[in-house]
């Protein structure tokens, strides 16, 4: 049922290979460090990790059973929410307390677990917004198109070809609305690119997909580690997380409770005891 | 029944001194509330800052009456940033509330008897501040057409006033089209999407703000002008709801719907005055069922009923694409 392996997942996870799947593990390069995160909201902590570090270049899954703070932590990350206590670096700049729109800047770019695509937009605009840095974003030079239409021109193009790539490009010129739910999906990622980040944050991108839709998402988010970006994604389908990813980072009740390499880890009793905790009805190894 | 009178005083109306007063009101919602989403519901405090800045500068402080429109847009500025800074961070909801409060608070000091030297009270402030802009008024007679009548003073005002409204239409159409306009278009969609995109929306929404808030003062100033003076009741709620439904009228975030909502909403609600108090007087309406004096009051019922039939049958307003409505269904 595997594929063969592409030279960029067997140098990923080479990148693995040396260290043991304990939660909190030192990665040989880190590009995203988190220390102490605490996030309570009233009585309840909903995310408490006391370390964790995410490997460059790599597709890292987060896991866990439903209110086991995941999505929460990436909003913590990506700045949409605040933390209580706690701090994270960006390739080794201090980015906790930074607003989403810094984060984003910064590199670190996320979608939503809820698609938010720009419904009265066409589909075009919504990718060329993404583009960074516009000089016709400025109430001033957007007056005058001799400033920015040259600019728009490339920015038309490169977007055409992510949508090329995304099997959009048909749908360019109808609103983003008019798309199906997994279309939507495809878009938010397209569109997430257009920010040329280093880091992908992809909150459930499965959800609400329909199976054949799902392999171009998983092709799509292979070749995003395949051109040197890192991701990170909190997914339900288990599928997915042993299909694709390097590594699983396990979170039960706030916490970290394993990590380790997407075979060994859904094996690893901690993980079956977080998902039978919440979920009795749920085999990890359903199917197989 | 005068219907050539009718014609004429519905038609001077429809192109007059008052649609170019509530265009430029709805011109402003327009780019806060069609293009951004921002819910402003303070517009008439835009306008009677306008208004009064102009009207006191030069009355009271003896200002000229170009540096009395420059301070006038200044304020305005100043105004959206107070309105803006401390609740665009929040939900699109508490906007809404500051604003409409904002503009009561500016109504009622205008009116109080406190400020009744420099702000003139409850009876505003009348006198020839708007001197210097009619000793430059070209028209020595007025417009007295089977089918439009102005006086010279009007024509002036009309004539500057259509000026104004096209270049800032103009300017209005280069902005939404640039990235600039789109960055509020996709605001305006979901503010969250667009964080994470590494665009600073607050930044955006105060100068939203701004400029549509600038657009509504200016509207002030055309108010001032025209009448010669200020009266703080004209700048109630009545006038921000009213500029919205000359807006939704035209057909909310196209360029061109606040002239054309304007241009209906007054054409109707002259028509329909002048109809009825020729049908009351020349005993079309019987006297017990509609009195000359209840016209007032009727015309606006019947325009409120007109409406209504509009939005029921045309709920994108005259500019607008059906099919964007039915987009707004969150699925």
């Amino acid at each position: 049922m595997h594929e063969p392996k592409s030279p960029y997942k067997e140098r990923a996870q080479a990148a693995f290979a040396s260290i043991s799947a304990t939660p909190g593990v030192a990665k040989p390069d880190p590009i995203i460090i988190a220390n102490n995160v605490l996030r309570q909201f009233g009585g309840l902590t909903a995310v408490n990790v006391e370390h964790v570090e995410i490997q460059r270049g790599s597709i890292t899954a987060l896991i866990g059973p439903n209110g086991a703070g995941k999505t929460t932590f990436f909003n913590l990350l990506t700045g949409f929410d605040s933390v209580n206590e706690g701090t994270w670096t960006l390739n080794g700049e201090q980015i906790s307390g930074t607003p989403p729109h810094k984060v984003a800047r910064k590199g670190m770019v996320r979608t939503f677990q809820l698609t938010k695509a720009l419904f009265r937009l066409t589909v075009l605009d919504n990718m060329r917004l993404a583009a960074a840095h516009q000089r016709g974003e400025s109430f001033i030079r957007g007056l005058f198109p001799a400033i920015w239409k040259r600019q728009e021109a490339e920015i038309t193009a490169q977007a055409e070809e992510l949508l090329t790539r995304f099997k959009l490009i048909d749908k360019k010129n109808d609103f983003a609305a008019a798309l199906s739910g997994g279309q939507r999906k495809l878009l938010e990622m397209a569109r997430a690119l257009m920010v040329k980040p280093e880091i992908v944050m992809l909150d459930e991108p499965m959800a609400g997909v329909n199976p054949a839709l799902k392999q171009s998402l998983l092709g799509h988010i292979k070749d995003l580690r395949d051109e040197g970006m890192t991701v990170l994604f909190v997914e339900h389908d288990m599928d997915m997380v042993r299909d694709i990813s390097d590594w699983v980072i396990v979170m039960a009740e706030g916490k970290i409770v394993a990590e380790g390499a997407p075979d060994s880890v859904m094996g690893n009793q901690a993980v079956i005891d977080a998902y039978l905790g919440a979920h009795h009805d749920l085999s990890l190894e359903e199917g197989r | 029944m005068d219907f050539l009178f009718i014609t004429q005083q519905s038609l001077s109306a429809a192109i007059g001194v008052n649609t170019i007063i509530f265009a430029l009101a709805a011109i402003g919602l327009n780019m806060h509330f069609g293009y951004t989403g921002l819910l402003n519901f303070g517009q008439a405090g835009f306008l009677a800052v306008g208004a009064y800045s102009v009207a006191v500068a030069v009355v009271s402080f003896n200002v000229s009456l170009w540096l009395a429109l420059l301070i006038g847009i200044a304020n305005s500025v100043i105004l959206a940033l107070l309105l803006g800074v401390p609740t665009l961070r929040l939900r699109a909801d508490y906007l809404a509330i500051v604003t409409i409060a904002a503009a009561e608070i500016i109504r009622q000091v205008a009116r109080s008897a406190t400020f009744n030297k420099t702000l003139g009270g409850s009876d505003g402030i009348t006198g020839k501040f708007g001197k210097e802009f009619f000793d430059l008024n070209p028209f020595t007679s007025g417009l007295d057409l089977p089918f439009l009548r102005y006086t010279p003073n009007d024509l002036w005002v009309v004539v500057v006033g259509w000026i104004l409204v096209a270049i800032i239409l103009f300017l209005m159409w280069l902005l939404v089209n640039s990235p600039w306009g789109r960055l509020l278009k996709a605001i305006r969609e979901d503010e969250d999407a667009v964080r994470s995109l590494g665009k600073n929306v607050y930044l955006y929404k105060i100068q939203s703000l701004i400029a549509g808030g600038v657009i509504g003062s200016i509207g002030g100033f055309v108010y001032a002008l025209s009448r010669q003076s200020v009266q703080p009741d004209n700048y109630g709620t009545a006038l921000t709801f009213f500029a919205y439904t000359v807006l939704i009228l035209g057909g909310a975030a196209r360029v061109m719907a606040p002239v054309a909502g304007a241009i209906i909403f007054w054409f109707l609600l002259v028509f329909v005055e002048q109809l009825l108090r020729q049908a009351v007087s020349a005993g079309y309406i019987p006297e017990w069922l509609i009195g000359v004096n209840q016209v007032g009051q009727i015309r606006f019922m019947l325009v409120g009923l007109g409406l209504m039939l509009l939005m029921i049958f045309r709920p994108q307003g005259i500019f607008g694409d059906r099919k964007e409505l039915a987009l707004d269904a969150r699925a």
